[in-house]
């Protein structure tokens, strides 16, 4: 593709982000297409609000959830960067590159995307997900059949089989290991970022 | 192991029997059709045309039963054989299952030649394609795991499509080739012949590779891609084979362009036809079973008969039988286990593994019996050297090919191991023989050469490569399936992977994968499921809340499990009498429903599609607990007592007991609604009587959740004490009162445990001194008995802890339409859950 390397340029620092995320020029050409799409009023930046145009995605159950752990600094503003580190976590980890010693950790690894899951559990950031945030979760995803007694009874459940110190919360260290034989690599990547 | 030649010699006896009697049809058949019918002979007593002197009091009428008799007792032989099979441990841990059956048909065979010097018995293709696949593939069909079988069905589908005619094309042509060059001398065929051979010799065999792929637990990609190729590649090998046989006999003069672009056309024609036949019964089954409850008996015969119909009916209109019942279980399974009752999809899934795993070893057996039979062998080395070179070469290629241009566009692409697998794992079976002994004879001059290598590349298949491949997988050390505890958070968890890369996708603008899964969901949820599922069961199927529905239920047997373990189960004595002893003592009065009721717990249990729990670990009655009992007097009036005010008594004491069309025949809706009542009414009762005790009040709140939700419900809406009223369904009832009767375990438990007299008001009797004894003392050693029940220490039981959600998810059953517990006073502890698994 001719364009690719002519958009390439256009955008700031692409070098150093394509180090820090893996993704390829095409990805990233892709995803700064698909930035200014979501932003519509030509500020450089997307708010909430942009997000929430998106229709399929106001669908989701956990929508505000989602669109939260891309504004994790609090400031009400996304810019092209920030954007594409959040999306670098579902890209599939691949065993074929080598690791460098600069950057032990890439974004795609295991650990940093269970991070990602757990910070939407986590709403207070206190590094651990309560019984209440665990319930508001399960009452959005569940379906409407399920009545706020079983919700509690699932949460309850949910809570004792990870909870190794019994403080009737889960912390990401007891999060992590109750995970460790799921395969997280499969459910948290998505097939056309690799 | 002494059964085992005990075991042979009666299957041996049985075999020679039948074929002495087969001998004598044979020889009186052919005496009575050679014309002398009025000679009187020594066993034809029942011929009309003898004039009988007396009444007969006993006759030999073989005759009579010869085909029933004869089908059933080879039925019989060959289900020994399986069971000898499986008998013989250390065989069976090298050598697979199919093979040893094929052996056993070789032996068998041997002994019908020995007898009749000419082989009377052989897999007749008409049998086989009627009698015996059809149950076979249905379950397969209906057992598929339909979520990995769409995430894989284009993988599965380009090998199975491209990948056999391929194959069939690759061994035909390389087979011409060959012939033309003289490596096998002299025959009478040509290329089209060859390439209708290399088509019914291209498809893997779903019977064989089940069978031996079930014993070596490879990863379930790779398992879902060889089944499902395997399932998939039989419509197209007998498509490509009937395009090839009907290119035979047009002759090879007559094959144009237009003959060939018609074959295509056919080959799509028929696969896409079965399939759409196969879903549209698979839309009648699952309709029907919306409203099947009523003759609930025979519910689980519906699957059975609309499957083999769309199998029919796909032959009928020579559109694709196998994809038909293929499809039809695929599709209907899911609204079928929703609308039918549990105890009938559980009676579907067992006869489906009765009917498939019969016929699967029937096939294997005959497959070796066929080929004892002079008649059908015709060696040409050549030929069959280069068959199984070629057909395992080309397979080898083939699949290396097709996953090398899959991987390119997988988020996880096969490793190369897996690879060789499935390349490996390509066993070829009945179908091929099937089709081989159904050609014409008339055209194709060298059918029992066809025939007799088709046999030997089925034997070499299933045998030798079916033998290595165990060692093989372990060799290779490919990736097996990994034995995961179920867990709840894992399933909470996926649910949020799956919402949260849905909007990923949506958020970087593609349409990927998981879009089309939640498109699918949506429409599925909005349309499909109102279309085919009943309303009651379209109300729970919430999946999460059935996983954590299975993992309660699972912990209840557990926890039982334990008890039993430890010799006895006498820490759960005070509850379980209520379901285990009193029929013996109550008999006289409960005679009516009790005893239906114990037995219908079990069956609760037991009907819950999980895997995890076995049979025997379910409580049955237990004598040496009701022998403690009595020994016990006190304890055995109170519970007398308790029985009494609780169990709920008869009222028609005339009813039947036996009933061909029901199994509850002997409880009504409404008593079980008033059973319901009272049980409820019973326990705001206690509860409020708790409430005024005094110092052990403070233990009761243990399990405070049920009575204190009761409390709630019975506050907000007196008039609307029975919240359940419409819910007349059976298996829900039984979920209620399972749940109910380990909530009165946790009840009596307490009271013995804390006897509180406010929890037995009509009990006059003071209380023994070791009661006071206890209510002085707050700490958890109460009684003597109670010290003797107390081993159980947190950590040998804290799987068991969740017994306590189990006991409060009855209430949400039962009270789904109470609102949310408000705090109460009497709120546990937030401990409360661990020390409660202490004194479980």
């Amino acid at each position: 593709m001719g364009s690719t390397s002519s958009t390439l340029a256009k955008i700031p620092n692409a070098e150093d982000l394509m180090q820090e995320t893996g993704f390829t020029p095409a990805h990233l050409v892709r995803l700064y297409d698909r930035f200014k799409v979501l932003d519509k009023d030509k500020k450089g930046f997307l708010t909430p609000q942009d997000f929430v145009a998106i229709k399929e995605l106001a669908m989701n159950p956990i929508c505000d959830r989602i669109i939260g752990a891309f504004f994790t600094s609090g400031g009400e503003t996304l810019d092209f960067p920030s954007f594409v580190r959040i999306l670098a976590h579902f890209r599939p980890i691949d065993k074929n590159r080598p690791k460098e010693p600069t950057s032990p950790d890439p974004i795609n690894s295991r650990s940093n995307k269970l991070k990602f899951a757990f910070q939407l559990y986590d709403q207070d950031k206190d590094g651990k997900i309560s019984r209440h945030e665990l319930l508001q979760v399960l009452r959005a995803m569940l379906e409407k059949q399920v009545t706020e007694e079983q919700l509690e009874s699932i949460a309850d459940r949910t809570i004792q089989e990870a909870d190794l110190d019994r403080d009737d919360a889960i912390s990401f260290e007891e999060f992590r290991k109750s995970l460790e034989k799921v395969n997280i690599d499969h459910k948290m990547s998505i097939r056309f970022l690799r | 192991m002494t059964l085992l030649p005990r075991l042979s010699l009666a299957l041996t006896l049985l075999v020679v029997f039948s074929e002495l009697s087969q001998a004598n049809i044979l020889r009186s058949s052919s005496g009575s059709s050679s014309g002398s019918e009025g000679s009187p002979s020594t066993n034809v007593t029942s011929n009309s045309s003898t004039t009988i002197t007396t009444l007969p009091i006993v006759t030999w009428k073989w005759h009579h039963v010869e085909t029933p008799y004869l089908v059933a007792l080879w039925v019989l032989v060959c289900w020994l054989c399986k069971l000898l099979a499986q008998l013989n441990a250390r065989l069976k841990s090298f050598f697979p299952e199919s093979g040893l059956l094929i052996i056993c048909g070789f032996i068998l065979g041997g002994i019908v030649w020995g007898a009749d010097k000419a082989q009377t018995f052989k897999l007749e293709p008409r049998n086989f394609f009627y009698f015996l696949l059809p149950q076979i593939i249905l379950d397969t069909g209906y057992f598929m795991p339909n979520k990995l079988f769409f995430s894989n069905l284009g993988a599965i589908l380009v090998h199975a499509v491209i990948g056999t005619c391929w194959n069939a094309g690759a061994v035909g042509v390389s087979l011409w080739g060959c012939y033309l060059g003289g490596a096998m001398g002299d025959l009478n065929i040509g290329l089209l012949q060859f390439l209708l051979f290399g088509s019914l010799l291209a498809a893997v065999d779903p019977v064989a590779v089940i069978a031996v792929f079930e014993e070596v637990h490879v990863n379930e990609v790779l398992f879902i891609w060889v089944f499902g190729e395997s399932l998939l590649n039989d419509g197209v090998t007998v498509v490509l084979y009937n395009v090839f046989d009907a290119f035979v006999s047009l002759g090879g003069s007559k094959i144009n362009a237009g003959e060939i672009i018609k074959g295509i056309v056919s080959f799509f024609v028929v696969s896409f036809g079965g399939s759409l036949i196969g879903v549209a019964f698979a839309i009648i089954i699952s309709l029907l079973t919306k409203y099947t409850g009523k003759v609930q008996i025979i519910e689980a015969g519906f699957i059975f008969v609309l499957g083999y119909l769309s199998y029919l009916t796909a032959e009928m209109l020579s559109l694709s039988a196998i994809l038909s019942v293929t499809f039809c279980g695929v599709c209907c399974q899911k609204y079928v286990n929703a609308n039918m009752d549990e105890k009938s999809v559980t009676a579907v899934r067992y006869a489906m593994k009765v009917f498939a795993n019969g016929s699967e070893t029937m096939i294997f057996v005959f497959l070796g019996v066929t080929a004892i039979d002079n008649v059908i062998w015709v060696w040409n080395t050549g030929f069959i050297c280069l068959t199984i070179l070629f057909a395992i070469v080309y397979r080898f290629i083939g699949v290396f090919t097709l996953t090398w241009m899959l991987n390119r566009y997988r988020l996880v692409p096969i490793e190369v191991i897996d690879q060789l697998v499935m390349s490996y794992g390509g066993l070829r079976g009945a179908v091929a023989y099937g089709l081989a002994a159904s050609l014409d004879e008339t055209r194709i001059k060298e059918k029992n050469l066809i025939i007799s290598t088709t046999l030997i590349v089925v034997y070499f298949t299933v045998v030798i490569q079916g033998l290595t491949m165990k060692p093989l997988v372990k060799w290779l050390k490919v990736k097996r399936v990994e034995p995961t505890e179920l867990k709840l958070i894992a399933k909470v968890n996926n649910r949020a992977c799956e919402h949260i890369l849905a909007a990923m996708e949506d958020i970087a603008g593609r349409i990927g994968d998981n879009w089309w899964t939640r498109g699918w969901k949506r429409f599925e949820d909005t349309y499909i499921t109102w279309f085919l599922m009943k309303p009651e069961a379209r109300k729970n199927k919430d999946y999460l809340f059935s996983i954590f529905h299975k993992l309660n239920l699972e912990d209840a047997v557990n926890y039982v499990a334990e008890g039993e373990k430890r010799g006895s189960l006498a820490f759960l004595r005070n509850g379980d009498r209520t379901n285990v002893d009193f029929d013996k003592k109550f008999g006289m009065e409960f005679s009516g429903v009790m005893p239906d009721i114990t037995s219908e717990l079990d069956y609760g249990i037991d009907n819950v599609p999980m895997t995890s729990i076995r049979r025997d670990s379910i409580p049955s009655v237990s004598l040496d607990i009701h022998e403690q009992d009595m020994k016990d007097m006190n304890e055995d009036f109170n519970a007398h007592h308790l029985l009494q005010q609780h169990l709920y008594r008869s009222r028609k004491n005339h009813r039947h007991k036996y009933s061909r069309s029901d199994f509850k025949i002997n409880q009504s809706e409404d008593e079980v609604q008033e059973i319901f009542q009272r049980t409820m009414r019973s326990r705001l009762e206690s509860f409020k009587s708790a409430k005024m005790g005094v110092s052990p009040a403070k233990k009761i709140t243990k399990h405070p959740k049920p009575s204190q939700k009761m409390s709630n419900g019975k506050s907000t809406d007196t008039s609307k004490s029975y919240p359940y009223g419409d819910e007349g369904k059976a298996s829900y009832w039984l979920l209620q009162h399972l749940l109910m009767c380990l909530e009165f375990q946790v009840y009596f438990r307490v009271t013995f445990f804390f006897p509180n007299p406010a929890f037995m008001p009509e009990m006059d009797t003071p209380p023994p001194p070791w009661l006071t004894e206890v209510e002085t003392d707050t700490s958890v050693a109460p009684s003597q008995r109670a010290q003797r029940q107390l081993p159980w220490s947190p950590t040998n039981l804290q799987r068991l802890t969740p017994l306590r959600i189990s006991n409060r998810s009855t209430d949400s059953f039962v009270m789904a339409d109470v609102p949310a517990a408000q705090d109460s006073p009497e709120e546990p502890p937030e401990d409360g859950s661990q020390q409660d698994g202490t004194h479980m």
